[in-house]
């Protein structure tokens, strides 16, 4: 019985392994690929650098002085800390609203926001463009009013559950104690919400982090462009002579920060993601 | 509470409600109206009735083309994704030792954004093919596979998790139980874990299902190149923004025909999938 198990998961770990070399090989291929010259990569991307081919980290000094890969970093930066962090506080309080105050406008509006996450972006991507330009919402500050409006479908919905289990009788005591609306939110509501408030941060930080369409329409390809619109021009723009080494270096520092974070908020990510999956 | 809550209307509902009528509610409405109208932009519109409707599959031959491909590549994907991810979920529920290594590891390409995936397949695929003098736009099949492929590295992690976690939910006592009747592994897989990770497979195949039909990012990163393997997303981008032969205002028009289909058959999906998933709910 005990060879038979050591047999059995001696073949378990050699197909596990087997599939973890299949997952990291694309990740190692761009790694190796950002310390190469430039005619070594799309000449020959599986090979590994040797004494003529390799360049340290020249690719990578290219990757930030030559392309304006800071300033695109940074601009996806502020917009997605700002949308996150004015989506969970709109999102939250509107979701109290909705539960506590029960009427026909509420029940609506939230059958709308439901409703809201089944439509594709390609329905309102022309008219919704066309609208951020004339109330001038075209910039990185205007944008997150509109990451706030389409990001609320789905977090309303996933406050709105769970506000649901909270008893009301928390709410009044705070207000017998004189309370405002405003404060008795803060103070005793947002607390409790905090788990599903990492959750929602986590799944709308994803998403326009890694965001291309939207901020592509709305910001363009100029100076305000977000990394993966950058990445996108880089790499399909212009003609011939694209610098490939910086290219690779550009795609391993778009890639690297998401997986630091995740690797070190590994536990709620994974929770955050498989949350909104089984409720979305 | 109900009542003084009320009067914070203008805090607590007005900032959210503002942004989602802008940005989607406005947006919806003029765009299913503009789907049977011909419009350079959106102030400046000639109702055409279900004129937009009929070219589309007339006129454009790339809608349906783009139709058939996306239900094909959604079929593949929807299959090959859940099968593997099961199977590397059953391999990682067996008690072994180091199982979170290769959980955080098979879950990782999913944090990764569509168009960065795109490029580093692009490179990969262009590169094998590079042997054989070819690349990717030279046979619309690759492209295809391609997609299959990047789809299959981006999703089965997610997946996993999922079926990991529907699998953990299984009492122990119903595998003893089948050992104690003399069940092979093979009876218990299927007539025990099968039969209840089911809610799990629905959740699966949904989110698989949607997340293939609704591809963009992915499909112009990798087949910008090769319109033969635009998917319908990429399509109705196209439509819009890229096209050449007709006056704007008819590719406008047909491009928000084009979308407002679209957002019916995902709707249809949505609605299909609930149904699925209450039914689940009344048997348990």
């Amino acid at each position: 019985m005990k060879a038979k198990n050591l047999a059995r998961n001696i073949v378990i770990y050699a197909l596990l392994l087997t599939a973890a070399v299949i997952f990291l090989a694309p990740i190692a291929i761009i790694l190796i690929n950002s310390v190469k010259g430039n005619f070594y990569i799309s000449d020959a991307p599986f090979s590994l650098p040797d004494k003529d081919t390799f360049v340290g980290i020249q690719n990578f000094i290219k990757g930030f002085t030559q392309s304006d890969f800071m300033k695109s970093f940074a601009t996806s930066a502020f917009i997605t800390t700002a949308s996150v962090l004015g989506i969970v506080i709109m999102t939250s309080m509107t979701a109290w609203y909705i539960v506590r105050v029960k009427n026909r406008f509420t029940k609506v509006l939230y059958y709308l926001f439901v409703f809201s996450m089944i439509v594709p972006f390609q329905m309102v991507m022309y008219t919704m463009t066309y609208y951020a330009f004339e109330l001038h919402l075209n910039n990185p500050v205007g944008i997150i009013f509109i990451y706030l409006g389409f990001g609320s479908g789905l977090s309303v919905f996933m406050f709105t559950g769970f506000i649901k289990s909270i008893p009301a009788e928390i709410e009044e005591a705070a207000v017998i104690d004189g309370c405002s609306p405003i404060k008795t939110f803060f103070l005793v509501i947002f607390p409790i919400l905090k788990p599903t408030a990492i959750t929602v941060a986590i799944l709308n930080a994803m998403w326009i982090w890694n965001d291309y369409l939207l901020p592509y329409l709305v910001l363009g390809s100029g100076e305000n462009k977000t990394l993966p619109v950058a990445v996108q021009m880089a790499l399909t723009g212009g003609y011939g002579n694209k610098d490939m080494g910086a290219l690779m270096a550009m795609l391993v520092l778009t890639i690297l920060p998401i997986i630091i974070f995740y690797l070190f908020c590994q536990k709620y990510i994974i929770k955050g993601v498989v949350a909104g999956a089984v409720k979305g | 509470m109900q009542k003084a809550l009320k009067k914070f209307f203008p805090v607590f509902i007005l900032p959210t409600l503002a942004a989602f009528l802008i940005s989607f509610v406005i947006p919806f409405i003029t765009g299913v109206y503009l789907s049977f109208t011909e419009f350079k932009v959106v102030n400046d519109s000639k109702w055409v009735g279900i004129d937009n409707y009929i070219k589309i599959f007339t006129t454009d031959k790339t809608f349906l083309d783009s139709l058939w491909l996306t239900v094909k590549f959604t079929v593949v994907s929807v299959i090959t994704i859940n099968v593997i991810a099961f199977f590397l979920a059953l391999l990682l529920t067996k008690g072994l030792k180091a199982t979170n290594i290769f959980r955080t590891v098979f879950f990782m390409p999913n944090l990764i954004g569509g168009i960065v995936l795109g490029h580093i397949w692009s490179l990969i695929i262009n590169g094998i093919l590079g042997f054989f003098g070819v690349d990717i736009t030279y046979n619309p099949d690759y492209g295809f596979w391609g997609l299959v492929i990047l789809m299959n590295w981006q999703l089965i992690g997610y997946m996993m998790i999922i079926y990991i976690a529907g699998i953990q939910n299984i009492p122990e006592y119903l595998g003893e139980a089948a050992a104690i009747d003399g069940a092979s592994p093979l009876q218990t897989l299927l007539h025990v874990t099968i039969p209840m990770v089911m809610p799990s497979v629905t959740i699966c195949a949904f989110l698989t299902l949607t997340n293939s039909f609704k591809l963009f990012d992915q499909n112009l990163a990798l087949n910008g190149k090769a319109p033969e393997t635009s998917l319908l997303a990429l399509d109705i981008f196209k439509t819009f923004y890229d096209h050449t032969g007709l006056k704007l205002a008819q590719w406008h028009g047909m491009g928000q025909a084009k979308a407002v289909i679209f957002f019916l058959i995902v709707a249809l999906i949505a609605f299909i999938q609930l149904r699925a998933t209450r039914q689940r709910e009344v048997e348990h």
